[in-house]
């Protein structure tokens, strides 16, 4: 009874909505402290901070985590939406539902629906690229030598030089296995690693002549929803889950609305930045 | 308050002759009401104008006209209970309306409520909820000890006091977009749970009634709060996150 209670009922959906739906505040809390490095850092750090994103094994159980729960979360949305539906078969012909509440409690399914479509052109953007592009471009310096400019790539192994150019790489005795790993062919070991350069993807994304101002109006546009999303979201996951107390509620409602309108905000700055200030 | 004057207005109100018509939205015109009359004084005159030419009169529900029964219900002009907040629509009074005014007046809208007649809404499954779990068990057999010898802390029984004055009217359920009876249940839940009398049988209690909830296809809460801006008695948000906690803590158990 009560093992099917937790999973089946109308009350643990909501459990399951509250919990996966502040597991992914969290992921957005730290998803944008990544992403201000590509105002307040520099390549190097950024695409740094990519590879570990992408190979430290405690970030993928981390990653694994968000992606079930934006899965879950969305599945249980859809499954509570049309639930919802049925529960009322015929209509009002006269309602007047801006009197009793928010436009963004009223609203979650259709946002949350935008925040998908956002999520997955978003991960076909940036994730899909990082993860599977064979032509990643991995991240080089220009390097001025007697007169001379030289690109070489930036790798794990500071303070060596692997030129970018392939047949100097080649000279060298070196070639690039697995996209990023450099290999010393003779001995068969692996010298050094490369960075992905996503700094470069994805300011270029931004800056891209044609599409470059569209993709940074629906970006701003994706957090807007966001935010209303998290308007009624945030504050909403702890009445779910059973927290409603004169003493903490006021400031649970305020720390949300706070982080509703924070959070998109600094991830809308970021793509304005690099579209029409970076040089 | 301004002395009271006759309007006329024009009525929108749902008609159906019985559970399995097909309803529809009928238009009325009545000249002559009183702002000193009440929302369902209105209806009754409508009623004789109709009995008078000859028409089905209009069937709504109503009982102690006086906001305690929970009877009467009715979605005006798209809020329940009409216009006013922390009021019954027999509370409801003419003198919110104005000369010329059109109002709709539409039956609670929810699988769980199927329409009777008109804008009479069948609400036994409130009934059914209450019947698996919102109870006491007491042995009546002669030797029961006063209410009162037990000790109960003032501030769970006036929390327990301010659930308990839910009158089951459906509210909540007829505003909540989801058709959701979570405030009504919550409310139930809350007022045995918080006094020691209703411990005892809390775990069960809790899962019985939002299983049965389920099962008459009542929606799912999503906070919006609508349930608790149009309750009639003012019961709390504070009431659902309660079920919730009981809930939690009966499926973990």
């Amino acid at each position: 009874m009560a093992k099917s209670a937790l999973l089946k009922s109308s009350l643990a959906k909501k459990y399951w909505m509250a919990l996966t739906g502040l597991f992914l505040c969290l992921f957005l809390a730290g998803h944008l402290a990544g992403n201000l490095q590509l105002i307040f850092s520099d390549a190097s750090a950024f695409n740094k901070y990519a590879l570990f994103m992408t190979s430290n094994p405690a970030v993928k159980i981390l990653s694994y985590l968000t992606y079930f729960s934006i899965l879950f979360h969305a599945f249980d949305g859809f499954l509570l939406t049309y639930q919802n539906i049925k529960a009322r078969p015929i209509g009002y012909a006269k309602n007047n539902p801006s009197k009793n509440s928010s436009f963004s409690s009223r609203n979650m399914a259709v946002l949350g629906t935008l925040i998908l479509v956002f999520i997955v052109t978003h991960m076909v953007n940036f994730w899909a690229k990082m993860h599977f592009d064979k032509n990643m471009p991995l991240q080089t310096i220009t390097v001025e030598q007697m007169g001379q400019k030289m690109d070489y790539y930036v790798t794990t192994d500071n303070g060596k030089f692997y030129p970018a150019d392939a047949s100097q790489l080649e000279q060298m005795g070196l070639e690039i296995r697995n996209r990023t790993e450099f290999y010393n062919k003779q001995a068969n070991v692996k010298m050094a690693e490369g960075y992905k350069d996503l700094h470069k993807i994805t300011v270029a994304f931004f800056k891209n002549s044609k599409f470059g101002l569209i993709a940074t109006l629906a970006y701003v546009l994706a957090m807007f929803v966001l935010a209303f999303h998290l308007w009624h979201g945030f504050q909403s996951a702890f009445q779910s889950m059973g927290l409603n107390h004169p003493r903490y509620t006021p400031f649970i409602k305020g720390f949300g609305k706070a982080f509703a309108v924070l959070v998109p905000l600094l991830f809308a700055i970021i793509p304005v930045y690099i579209h029409f200030f970076l040089k | 308050m301004s002395a009271a004057k006759n309007i006329n207005i024009t009525l929108k109100i749902w008609r159906q002759k019985n559970a399995k018509a097909k309803g529809q939205i009928e238009t009325y015109k009545l000249n002559n009401v009183s702002t000193a009359s009440s929302f369902l004084e209105m209806l009754d005159q409508l009623n004789e104008q109709l009995i008078n030419e000859k028409k089905e009169p209009v069937a709504f529900d109503h009982d102690c006209r006086e906001g305690i029964c929970g009877m009467c219900s009715l979605y005006i002009n798209g809020r329940a209970h009409g216009p006013d907040t922390g009021t019954t629509t027999c509370q409801l009074h003419m003198r919110k309306f104005n000369d010329g005014d059109t109002i709709y007046i539409e039956p609670w809208r929810s699988k769980a409520f199927p329409v009777v007649k008109d804008l009479v809404v069948d609400r036994s499954a409130f009934d059914r909820i209450q019947q698996a779990g919102g109870f006491v068990s007491v042995n009546t057999s002669g030797r029961t000890i006063d209410a009162n010898a037990i000790p109960v802390p003032k501030h769970d029984a006036d929390r327990a006091f301010e659930a308990a004055a839910c009158i089951g009217c459906g509210a909540c359920v007829a505003t909540c977009k989801n058709g959701s009876a979570m405030l009504f249940v919550g409310a139930k839940v809350s007022q045995y749970a918080l006094l020691p009398q209703g411990k005892v049988e809390a775990t069960q209690r809790v899962l019985n009634m939002v299983r049965q909830m389920d099962e008459e296809g009542f929606g799912n809460c999503t906070n919006t709060g609508a349930c608790e801006v149009e309750c009639p008695k003012g019961i709390s948000l504070e009431n659902i996150a309660r079920m919730n906690r009981e809930y939690l803590k009966a499926s973990l158990k």
